[in-house]
């Protein structure tokens, strides 16, 4: 490395640099403020002010020198803003700015300020933040570095690992070797599809044209879901990484970060980690010195959930309207402006990099049989502790919604867990046994999806929900083809109908009947799921949708003593 | 509401320099379009047909398809935003938890229904698809501050506060 470039040159150089800049925070102590989009709605700007300028007054009293940390998200979203102190290894929820004072002089000077603390149900105080009850059960693979990295900051990443992946690729490893390890460690696409991303990379690596293209789709729209906002504000670089990967085992030169229009922090921090990537050598012509050259652009959505369709995804990316193709061609053989494109989800991107630097075996020692890894879920909804959450596939339904989301709000039964989204389906309270699994979760007529885990209680109208999905999938149909432009306007009316008292007999079965038939004629993945909702609470939730019809009664009338709840 | 109901917008000398500025520095190519168009929205906050018009000619785009790119997108807009511009969020985790009443409340409250603005251009109401915030729902955004776990009944102090 040059004087005046700050260029990596190999894996000795990475090595280096991450060991000077271990060396450089040895003993320091850090102050890590979580500053993802939710943290800073309960008011986290305004506590870093403050925070800053008690740090920097005890800092100069002290002499003693302080690492300030704004990190991505770190998922215990409900009690936000976070504040760890390291290496006291202190964490403090909500705090305000009116408390930063007082948690600044006395966690430095020793001391705990406890009423900030997490409090268990049995008033027992928790110091560290994993052994909060909301974190002790995850594990945290791809979040991890949310809670430690400064999102804005690539040495940190580096400090943390981050690049090791990329360098054992380009310098250590063929292509050919790389994909091998991506299809031996079983990653599945993380964006719904569960396709093995492996195959899909081989695809487009042997498909025919030039030049190829990468595509990370960061249009997570599926209402209830965030994953990929955090990983994108938090820890951008790990996608980034991952996508240089990938494209080296594909044989790209250029990718694209298709961004939804509502994520402006992810598209800052994006943009400023490619800018931070470029100086340090990883996007470059000849990244590392492998030979091997890539660039990225970023890419903004303007509102429209059906672009997170593959196909027209590429479309809005070509300026045209985004309404989606028929499949064949596959985007692998015929994809943004008609070469070999291979779109992945941000979080299979992400988990690239770790398989590269730990290996395929470490990878899939966690997970089932069929599917390998970790999934990030966004917990919302009637959930005691609303967050972000990291679990290792195979664990059940029920551990994350009682063991890290602590049941349902106020203490109300939990009802169902909706998963997946529009295109997903509900699981009842009796089946919440089932383990997340891609095949498991179909088996109960749901879709592991993006990552939404909606938990409703008791007070919650099913009908009502498959209702409320299927007006979004109304607004957000492309209009392309007769079965979801139509169909699904005919399953909204029957549905309202039935949820203002007006319901007839006959309306369930018609409802199936439209259902089916959407479900195998619908051009695309937003009509052929959009019956999902509706079909999933009809298989469980039966009874509701009759007892509508029988009585005649609208949502209002029906849950009557609900709302009686609520006002209370 | 159709295209010929809209009221003509006049652009500030200011804002015409702007937009042309913009349209200059993009690449006469299709691909540019969405973005072109995502900047002259940020810069003017609308999107009107003669501006359209003038996209179409600075990339090379046929005018028709630039007018199916700006009512396709739901975040392209040819009315302009208010002064505060007031968006609910309507994704799931909010919508469970009271999001449609506080839409209602704000509707009331302005005399405005959603995808409007009021006549004294100061507000307007937008129902929006989720914003990635579940963990604090229910939200709104009002220009670019975020409010956390709105309460239906209290929302419209909010509103009322901003002028203030």
């Amino acid at each position: 490395m040059s004087a005046d470039t700050k260029k990596i040159s190999g894996l000795k150089e990475l090595e280096n640099k991450a060991k000077s800049l271990e060396d450089n925070s040895e003993g320091k102590t850090v102050v890590s403020l979580c500053s993802g989009t939710g943290c800073n709605a309960a008011g986290s700007h305004d506590v870093f002010e403050i925070l800053k300028v008690e740090v920097e007054k005890y800092s100069k009293s002290s002499g003693e020198e302080i690492i300030m940390r704004r990190t991505g998200c770190h998922g215990f979203c409900e009690r936000g803003p976070l504040i760890i102190f390291y290496p006291h290894e202190v964490c403090y929820l909500g705090a305000t700015e009116e408390d930063i004072p007082e948690i600044v002089k006395e966690t430095l000077g020793g001391n705990i300020v406890e009423r900030l603390l997490y409090k268990t149900d049995d008033e027992k105080l928790v110091k560290k933040e994993f052994e909060i009850p909301f974190y002790k059960h995850q594990k945290r693979i791809l979040l991890g570095n949310n809670s430690r990295i400064d999102s804005k900051s690539i040495d940190d990443y580096i400090l943390y690992g981050g690049y090791k992946g990329l360098a054992k690729a380009l310098k250590e490893m063929s292509p050919e070797e790389v994909l091998k390890e991506v299809k031996d460690s079983g990653l599945r696409g993380r964006g719904g599809g569960g396709f093995p991303t492996g195959l899909k990379w081989e695809i487009t690596r042997k498909a025919e044209g030039s030049p190829k293209y990468m595509i990370v789709n960061a249009d997570e729209g599926d209402p209830g879901a965030y994953m990929d906002r955090s990983i994108l504000e938090g820890s951008p670089h790990s996608v980034l990484e991952g996508l240089i990967i990938a494209a080296y085992a594909i044989g790209a030169s250029r990718g694209y970060i298709y961004v939804r229009q509502e994520y402006p922090l992810a598209v800052e921090n994006v943009r400023e980690a490619i800018k931070d990537a470029k100086e340090y050598g990883f996007l470059d012509e000849d990244i590392l010195g492998s030979g091997f050259g890539f660039e990225i652009i970023v890419y903004q959505g303007a509102g429209a959930f059906v672009c997170g369709e593959e196909t027209a995804l590429i479309r809005s990316i070509e300026g045209e309207r985004g309404m989606p193709k028929p499949k064949p061609p596959f985007p692998a053989n015929e994809g943004l402006f008609g070469k070999p494109t291979c779109i992945n989800n941000v979080e299979t991107y992400a988990n690239v990099p770790y398989i590269i630097d730990k290996g395929a075996k470490e990878f899939s020692s966690v997970g089932t049989e069929t599917s390998k890894g970790t999934k990030i879920f966004a917990l919302t909804g009637a959930v005691e502790n609303s967050g972000l959450v990291e679990v290792p596939m195979g664990m059940s339904l029920r551990d994350i919604v009682f063991k890290i989301g602590g049941g349902g709000k106020d203490g109300k039964a939990v009802k169902a867990v909706q998963l997946g989204g529009p295109s997903g389906g509900c699981i009842p309270d009796k089946h919440l046994d089932v383990v997340v699994d891609y095949e498991k979760v179909k088996e109960v007529g749901a879709m592991m999806g993006s990552g939404g885990m909606i938990v409703l209680d008791e007070d919650q109208c099913m009908v009502d929900l498959a209702r409320y999905f299927m007006d979004f999938i109304q607004d957000e149909s492309c209009g392309q083809c007769t079965p979801c432009r139509v169909g699904t306007k005919r399953m909204l009316e029957i549905l309202t109908r039935i949820t203002e008292g007006e319901g007839e007999e006959g309306d369930i079965e018609k409802l199936e009947e439209m259902a089916h038939m959407i479900k195998e004629t619908s051009l695309c993945g937003l009509g052929k799921t959009a019956p999902n909702p509706v079909l999933s609470t009809i298989r469980y939730f039966r009874h509701e949708y009759q007892e509508h019809i029988d009585t005649k009664k609208s949502c209002k009338r029906l849950h009557k003593k609900a709302k009686k709840k609520k006002v209370e | 509401m159709g295209v010929i109901d809209l009221p003509k917008y006049d652009l500030t000398v200011e804002e015409e320099k702007t937009v042309q500025d913009i349209i200059s520095g993009y690449d006469k190519d299709r691909s540019s379009l969405i973005p072109v168009l995502q900047d002259i929205q940020d810069s003017i906050g609308f999107l009107p047909l003669d501006v359209q018009r003038r996209v179409a000619k600075g990339i090379k785009v046929p005018e028709k398809d630039v007018y199916g790119v700006v009512t396709f997108y739901s975040f392209f807009t040819m009315i302009p935003r208010g002064k505060y511009n007031i968006r609910v969020c309507m994704g799931t985790a909010c919508f469970v938890k009271g999001g449609k009443q506080i839409t209602e409340n704000i509707s009331k409250g302005l005399q405005i229904e959603p995808g409007q603005t009021t006549p004294d251009r100061v507000y307007s109401l937008q129902v929006n698809r989720c914003v990635g915030a579940c963990g604090i729902a229910p939200v709104i955004i009002i220009n670019d501050k975020v409010y956390k776990k709105v309460d239906p009944d209290t929302v419209m102090d909010i509103v009322n506060s901003l002028q203030q």
